[in-house]
């Protein structure tokens, strides 16, 4: 990517040696133990990590890697079920490991804040939004409510909140997913305290709410002068807040640099593997017929009007990847597809034929060649059956295999999707996130589909294993030529997966078209925005993004 | 048309007023399928009272007094269009010229029963509740662990057990409290809450547990939720997070338990009633399927399917208002 070369100039131009401020946060040589059925798993094996007063460390690993756990250890927080086995943790000369609950309890939410991942389940639904921004004042008797209060209004302006006045007194199911971050941002704030912890704030976000949130959380950071860990296991995400970024992987730290050097000559292997999706595209694929063709469809739930007037044709053999950011319609498309919602007018043509709107209308067969696989395969597969059932179920609904036969043809599955008939009588609670994903495709797969719906499939995953999912799924379409409609808010997945793209917002296709057309300029304005909006591995892509859009007057 | 005006009316208000509409329903139904099961009763009043020696003769002409002798949805509808107008009809035991009305029989009865279960209630319900959010908060110590142990024994021990063993050990050993509960009109307050001491006792230890339980256990529930996290990250103290942050968030199913507990109270004493000669509805019901009462039996089968019915709308209702989606909506 051309990115990469302007990072490189940059490194080169960077004023030597950034000031740091005195030590704050210290741990050193920490070990902690989970405990799974009585066996001490390590998470943490033996980190050091120090963070200097106004200093904003990046910390950022694959899921497992302890991030989080090296987080909460700032705090004086271990999870239940785990152990400080050995190390010391030392905040502003005070042992965090040995000092008495009190005491720490008296650190946190004044001098150390924490900012979870999913706002929305951080509130509690039960209190209004103020109650909650102000609690920590409350708690350690900081200062009067009046004047806590005035301060986090200040902060709600800051942090871009609508009616900053007012926002306080709404309850958090009341404002979005963007602005609860945002509100727990100014939570954390809002005692002034030292250290934040942001424990991937971002994740839930879809990207181009994820700029105005970075934007505003990284401007009162600076503006505080507050020493902050951001954890991420998006690298690009993490170049644009973090002075230095620590790599951790299996619960030890691989490299630690100044982000401007990490990017340019990451020196550990691993790290250079957290570039892996970025650097994945797929080749333009030859033009054929459509095996899905969308035909002026419009549907609603309710009154309220979800999708448009949208159309567009999947090719047989063709990956064609929707989308758009939370609530444009991406997934409601694929309730349509599946036949799990009716729509009000327009028609779905599949291979030629007609499909009636609705899955108790449509034949066994159809059912068979359309298949739908989830973002979430924990919680589409039941958890009371091993693999085995799971994948024989498709095989015996479809074609009747059952006993030994269906025992090979599950162990053909298990091999098509590169897991080892091994795993044929594990429990989906014995296998890892990409692991039942991979299960997840091979149900997909064992009712032989013309046609896979794909909804947000590798979301929820790491970059690492995302990667393997998505070259899974493009060796699986050249092998038995299938086409799938792929659902993502990603658009590095989507240079990775797609032939075609559909850009969907407010259940209107803005755009569609050949991947290449799409993704290149002229661009309409959404378009725009949704490239734009998209992290790059480069330290002053944010500060380029919020420029422009200021300069602009756009707003995001 | 009804329903569509409601949408100008708040979610909470058409959410009680659907509830209430689908409560009158329920009673609706309830109501046949009594009137029907009560009609089903083997035996034969008639002959109960009238003896196996009646003439057919004198047993017809008694059925055509009390109306026995019309079809059964006539019964029914004549049944329901006096409850409509607060007339619960006669009772079987009436004879010509005197009378007994339903609804003077049960009047007092009742006010007998309802009075015992708000006593066990005002002091059973706050109780569970301090218990199970003490055990919630001391999750695992010595405390939760012998609370949970006593109630798990009281759980475990039918009630006319526990009633016999305190009747035994407080009446008659030590003599502390009376063995009879029978409490009559017009006894002065403190020979009235002497009498009932021990019934109370008994019907507090029979429920408390089970509440308390689930106050506790929807309180840890609770507690796993990401937003406890978020308040042990802002320093709350223990008590804090279980007082502000987790209860609010329980209520809903500890209000249901409680309420299916009050139920219990109305229409299962009847175990604690026979045992202390208490004169609560419990004992009519028994009394009037004994003798085949059937307007009585039916009288008594409404009074208890309305108290389930009412208590668990009140669940209902205070599980919703406790959910600030629906009390704040967007």
């Amino acid at each position: 990517m051309a990115e990469e070369n302007a990072t490189i100039e940059k490194v080169e131009s960077l004023p030597s040696g950034t000031k740091r401020g005195p030590l704050l946060l210290t741990i050193r040589n920490l070990v902690i133990n989970g405990l799974v059925d009585d066996t001490a798993v390590p998470i943490l094996r033996g980190v050091d990590l120090d963070v200097h007063r106004g200093e904003v460390i990046g910390l950022i690993g694959e899921s497992g890697a302890g991030k989080s756990t090296l987080g909460l250890a700032g705090l004086g927080i271990v999870n239940e079920g785990c152990i400080i086995v050995d190390g010391s943790i030392t905040f502003d000369g005070i042992d965090l490991r040995n000092c008495p609950e009190s005491v720490k309890r008296h650190l946190r939410g004044v001098r150390v804040a924490y900012v979870a991942q999913s706002a929305a389940a951080s509130f509690n639904p039960a209190h209004k939004l103020i109650d909650q921004v102000v609690e920590s004042s409350e708690i350690h008797k900081t200062e009067p409510r009046k004047r806590a209060v005035e301060r986090a209004v200040t902060l709600f302006g800051e942090l871009a909140l609508p009616e900053p006045a007012r926002i306080g007194e709404r309850y958090p199911h009341q404002v979005s997913g963007g602005q609860l971050q945002r509100l727990m941002t100014a939570m954390a704030m809002n005692c002034a305290p030292d250290l934040i912890i942001f424990d991937e704030p971002t994740t839930a976000l879809d990207v181009t709410t994820q700029v105005e949130v970075l934007g505003a959380i990284r401007k009162v950071v600076q503006q505080f002068g507050t020493a902050a860990i951001y954890i991420s296991h998006d690298l690009a995400l993490v170049s644009q807040m973090a002075h230095r970024i620590v790599v951790l992987k299996d619960g030890i730290k691989v490299e630690e640099a100044e982000t401007r050097q990490m990017l340019a000559s990451p020196e550990h292997p691993y790290t250079r593997t957290l570039w892996a999706v970025r650097s994945l595209e797929k080749s333009a694929a030859v033009a054929a017929r459509p095996i899905l063709d969308i035909r002026h469809i419009n549907a609603a739930y309710g009154h309220v009007r979800v999708l448009e007037d949208v159309s567009f044709a999947v090719p047989r053999g063709h990956t064609v990847a929707v989308v758009g950011e939370s609530g444009s319609g991406k997934s409601t498309l694929a309730r349509v597809v599946c036949g799990l919602l009716r729509v009000q007018q327009g028609e779905v043509v599949f291979d030629g034929t007609r499909l009636p709107p609705l899955r108790k209308e449509r034949t066994r067969d159809i059912l068979r060649r359309i298949q739908l696989v989830y973002q979430s395969a924990d919680t589409s597969m039941n958890p009371s059956h091993t693999v085995r059932k799971l994948l024989s179920r498709p095989l015996r609904l479809y074609f009747g295999l059952k006993g030994s036969a269906a025992d090979q043809r599950v162990n053909e599955l298990l091999d098509m999707i590169e897991m080892s008939g091994a795993y044929i009588d594990r429990y989906p609670s014995e296998l890892s996130g990409g692991q039942k994903q991979r299960i997840s495709i091979a149900r997909a797969l064992a009712a032989n589909p013309d046609l896979i719906v794909c909804d947000e499939v590798t979301s929820a995953l790491d970059q690492v294993i995302q990667e393997g999912i998505l070259k899974l799924l493009m060796s699986l379409q050249k092998e038995l030529s299938l086409s799938y409609l792929f659902i993502t808010h990603d658009l590095a997945t989507v240079k990775a997966i797609a032939d075609e793209v559909a850009v969907m917002h407010r259940g209107r296709v803005v755009r569609f078209g050949e991947k290449n057309a799409v993704l290149s300029p002229p661009f309409d304005d959404y378009t725009q925005l949704l490239m734009s909006s998209v992290p790059q591995m480069d330290p002053d892509w944010l500060d380029g993004v919020i420029q422009k859009r200021t300069g602009d007057g756009t707003h995001a | 048309m009804i329903l569509r005006n409601l949408t100008m009316v708040p979610p909470l208000i058409r959410t009680i007023i659907s509830r209430l509409l689908l409560g009158v329903l329920t009673l609706a139904a309830v109501s046949v399928i009594i009137f029907s099961t009560v009609s089903m009763l083997p035996g034969n009043f008639a002959t109960a009272i009238l003896g196996q020696s009646a003439t057919p003769e004198t047993v017809a002409a008694f059925k055509s007094r009390l109306g026995l002798d019309q079809p059964v949805a006539t019964r029914y509808f004549k049944w329901v269009g006096g409850i409509l107008h607060g007339d619960l009809g006669e009772s079987l035991s009436s004879s010509p010229g005197a009378p007994r009305f339903v609804a003077d029989i049960i009047s007092s009865r009742l006010r007998n029963t309802f009075l015992l279960a708000s006593v066990t209630a005002l002091i059973a319900v706050p109780l569970s509740i301090i218990l199970g959010v003490l055990c919630a908060l001391y999750r695992g110590a010595a405390f939760d662990r012998v609370v949970n142990g006593i109630s798990l024994t009281t759980i475990s021990i039918p009630e006319f057990l526990v009633a016999y063993i305190l009747l035994i050990s407080v009446a008659v050993r030590m003599r502390w409290l009376p063995t009879l509960s029978n409490v009559k009109d017009g006894m002065d307050v403190a020979e009235w809450a002497y009498r009932i001491t021990l019934p109370v006792l008994v019907l507090t230890i029979g429920i408390v547990a089970h509440m308390m339980r689930m106050t506790r256990s929807a309180i840890i529930g609770v507690l796993s939720s990401p937003y406890i996290h978020m308040a042990k990250c802002k320093g709350a103290s223990q008590a804090r997070i279980i007082l502000r942050h987790a209860l609010p968030n329980a209520w809903a199913p500890i209000a249901n338990v409680v309420a299916v507990n009050l139920a219990y109270l109305v229409v299962g004493v009847v175990v604690v009633e026979t045992v202390f000669v208490y004169p609560g509805i419990g004992q009519t019901m028994v009394d009037a399927v004994r003798t085949r009462d059937l307007p009585l039996v039916q009288a008594c089968a409404l009074i208890f399917a309305s108290a389930y019915i009412l208590l668990n709308l009140v669940a209902d209702i205070i599980a919703i208002s406790t959910n600030p989606k629906l009390l704040h909506p967007r």
